[in-house]
């Protein structure tokens, strides 16, 4: 097999990559660098620590993988968990299944209610967080927000969302924003589809769920995986919840990036904080490898 | 060869997806402060010499919260200095920054502009952070910033030393404080007097203050009756206003000034927290909503103005400055309707100091940043704040007790009587900065715990032990008396 000469010799490669490489070690490997080295300390802003910070050596890990306290709401484990629940339930549940739902209602589709609903997703997800938390905090008030208006005009009472669902709150809150990502991603992949696929189907008699189950869902496989993948990497780490509930009440919407949040930059303990964002960035890591691995599977596929 | 720079590319490509996504922690604290700043923080100017611009931050937003210090400083402080610069032929230019935000948001802006080396040149600034920030070298006493002439400003002779330990710390002075205050419980005599209850009311314990919270209950299903603070939503109001002013009843204190340690553990916290738990879990005397969401605490003090809440523990501030005019929460005729008690102690003579009745002071001021470009400048308009004539106009704003003792307490019966009566009763908070940094936001999750039922008085108790036992070292931890 012929040997294909690469455009570029390594060395005029590696002089085209050096600014880009400089920049990446500017402002990526040297503060995740620093955040390790800053992680086995007690650094924080102000007291004491803050001009004198020891060397703690694995202290804030321990503390963060306490199993006496793990689970006590306001800990790494708790708001772990809260995480998990969040990305189940608004990015894999959520976004991922309803933006399947719309794309496949809407395949081989025309009209005004496409139109319509297209707009309105899609609008969800380009408005500005700060005005979308806004609107939604007016929309769960539990005396005058819109939906308890609705709720109770129907008898269904007046429901404390802030208060008692406040995780359920977050998590319809992240499916509304982002649903139009796998909404589209899934709309053009089908729109891939060559239309005598279905057909046959059509002449032969199939039914919807079995033209789904035996056409759709093969075809689309690989871009849902990528689509989980991407929407759980995104999830994992939005802070847009902390606009709506703070992380609250008693911590029960404290995500991790919230909680990381709240230890570095409102108790100003970067040690601490430092600690929480190593572990947070191993998990990215184990999720983005994942990502990669199917991704040249995929290639090799094709 | 192909494959080496494969691997080398997806690393990079990884690392920076990592972090990308890691990054989105960081960039949210300038994302949560650009909203509620409600002028851009000030461009210092390249050119050292003649023109020279100053900016003041302050929680004073026109037409918003602490409307009467912004029309102070934009009314009377920043003309009259300006003019006085001119006299001295020097251009200065003074540029308010109104600050929109939370006690919090405003502290963890600061932190975050002092150690980037910046921030505004004169800055409010509350009392009890200044352990904290002093001991992290943040904030520099004014004889580093300034030099010993410091002391040459003629105000200081007329600020007695009690009231300038509002911004102390181990003996040196970093501000200079606008006023002190107190905490009692306020009332609303009308929804008293449907509930028939007296006119003139003063518990003497906390079984007649609960008392009167059953009867209003009994009275007026609708009225909540009784919020003292809880949670960490509040931040330091509910270390001060709510458990300074139970805990202090039980003969205790946070901090206890004979030993220098902090109880921890005993009767004193049962009580305090089994007090929490009546009147928030067990007889629903007060909403544990309000203390457990963000806004919790405007929406109690909206309910005190709409006659929905009988009685709140809070500050004179709550007076002065929420239920004024032009306040969070304007109260049309609060002269009228509203009342205040003294927070008596579990029972009479049990209290801190085996008083009868407790209270807690705090207090805020102005710093000068020690990053200033123009010290001499800033100093000049720092101490001009505090002139006589300057306290004095802002009197005319809002009634307050005023730092300097030749401005005189503004006519206002209310304040004037808290002053005599609190004051020689009052304590303050430890100038120590694990107060700050781990005592009172774990005094606030403690209530919290109890008041959200999560936890019983005996397991929040325990659990605080054990965190600040750990935060501040076993030898500077003690039982309640």
């Amino acid at each position: 097999m012929e040997q294909r000469r690469p455009i570029l010799s390594l060395k005029t490669g590696l002089v085209f990559l050096l600014p880009a490489f400089v920049f990446v070690l500017l402002f990526l490997i040297v503060p995740f660098v620093w955040i390790i080295i800053i992680s086995f300390t007690n650094q924080s802003l102000t007291g004491v620590t803050a001009l004198h910070p020891q060397f703690v050596g694995l202290g804030n890990y321990l503390d963060l993988f306490n199993f006496s306290t793990w689970m006590t709401r306001g800990n790494f484990g708790s708001s772990l968990f809260i995480t998990m629940e969040f990305v189940i339930g608004s990015a894999l549940i959520g976004q991922v299944l309803l933006g399947l739902a719309l794309a496949v209602a809407f395949y081989r589709r025309k009209g005004t209610l496409r139109e319509f609903v297209n707009t309105l997703v899609i609008l969800a997800w380009i408005i500005p967080d700060v005005v979308v938390a806004f609107s939604w905090g007016a929309f769960l008030n539990r005396d005058y927000g819109t939906l308890n208006a609705i709720l109770n005009a129907i008898g269904l009472g007046r429901p404390d969302w802030q208060l008692q669902y406040s995780l359920f709150a977050i998590i319809i809150f992240n499916t509304w924003r982002g649903t139009a990502f796998s909404m589209l991603l899934f709309s053009s992949a089908l729109a891939t589809i060559p239309p005598s696929y279905m057909e046959t189907a059509e002449v032969l008699g199939a039914t919807f769920w079995q033209k789904l189950r035996d056409i759709l869902l093969p075809l689309l496989r690989g871009n849902i995986i990528t689509d989980m993948i991407l929407i759980t990497l995104w999830t994992f780490n939005t802070f847009s919840p902390f606009l709506l509930t703070g992380g609250g009440p008693s911590y029960k919407t404290e995500v991790i990036s919230i909680f990381t949040y709240r230890v570095a930059f409102k108790f100003f303990q970067f040690g601490e904080g430092g600690a929480i964002a190593v572990v947070t960035m191993a998990i990215n890591f184990v999720l983005v490898m994942v990502y990669l691995f199917i991704l040249r599977r995929q290639a090799v596929y094709s | 060869m192909k494959k080496q720079l494969y691997i080398l590319v997806a690393l990079l490509v990884t690392a920076s997806m990592v972090l990308a996504a890691c990054g989105a922690t960081p960039t949210a604290a300038p994302a949560t402060a650009a909203p509620v700043t409600a002028a851009p923080a000030t461009a210092v100017p390249t050119v050292p010499a003649e023109p020279i611009t100053l900016s003041i931050i302050c929680r004073c937003v026109m037409g918003g919260n602490g409307e009467s210090t912004a029309k102070w400083m934009l009314q009377y402080v920043i003309p009259k200095f300006q003019e006085e610069m001119t006299a001295q032929g020097k251009d200065v230019t003074v540029e308010l920054v109104q600050f929109g935000g939370s006690d919090e948001e405003l502290k963890a802006r600061y932190a975050l502009d002092l150690a980037a080396g910046s921030g505004n040149d004169v800055m409010a600034f509350d009392g009890f952070w200044t352990p904290e920030f002093a001991s992290g070298g943040l904030i520099k006493p004014l004889e580093a910033i300034v030099g010993p002439t410091y002391l040459d400003w003629e105000g200081w002779a007329h600020i007695p030393t009690a009231v300038q330990q509002l911004l102390t710390y181990q003996g040196k002075v970093y501000g200079i404080p606008v006023g002190t205050d107190a905490r009692v419980i306020w009332y609303r005599k009308d929804v008293f007097k449907q509930a028939g209850l007296p006119d003139n009311w003063q518990p003497k314990s906390w079984e007649e203050l609960l008392a009167a919270a059953r009867t209003i209950k009994k009275a007026l299903p609708n009225v909540v009756p009784l919020q003292l603070n809880a949670g960490t939503a509040m931040g330091e109001a509910t270390t001060l206003q709510g458990w300074y002013m139970a805990f202090l009843g039980t003969g205790n204190n946070v901090y206890d000034f004979q030993t220098n340690k902090y109880p921890v553990t005993g009767q004193g916290f049962l009580d305090t927290l089994n007090l929490y738990k009546t009147i928030y879990v067990d007889e629903k005397l007060g909403d544990a909503r309000m203390q457990l969401l963000p806004d919790g605490r405007l929406l109690s003090f909206q309910g005190f103005r709409d006659g929905t809440v009988a009685m709140l523990v809070e500050g004179d501030y709550f007076w002065r400055s929420v239920l004024a005019k032009g306040g969070d929460a304007e109260l049309t005729n609060r002269d009228a309707l509203v009342g205040w008690a003294k927070m008596p102690a579990m029972s009479p003579g049990k209290g801190v100091n085996n008083q009868d009745f407790v209270t807690a002071s705090g207090g805020t001021g102005f710093i000068l940043n020690p990053n200033t470009k123009y010290t001499a400048e800033a100093w000049a308009l720092t101490s001009f704040i505090f002139s006589k004539d300057s306290l004095n106009f802002f009197s005319t704003l809002q009634a307050g007790i005023r730092s300097r003792d030749d401005v005189p307490v503004p006519n206002d019966p209310v304040l004037t009587t808290i002053a005599k009566e609190m004051l020689p009763l009052t304590v303050t908070r430890p100038p120590d900065p694990a107060y700050s940094l781990d005592v009172s936001p774990e005094i606030q999750l403690m209530t919290e715990r109890v008041v959200s039922g999560e936890m019983t008085p005996q397991q929040a108790m325990e659990a605080f032990a054990k965190t600040i036992t750990t935060d501040v070292g076993a030898d500077k931890v003690e039982a309640t008396k």
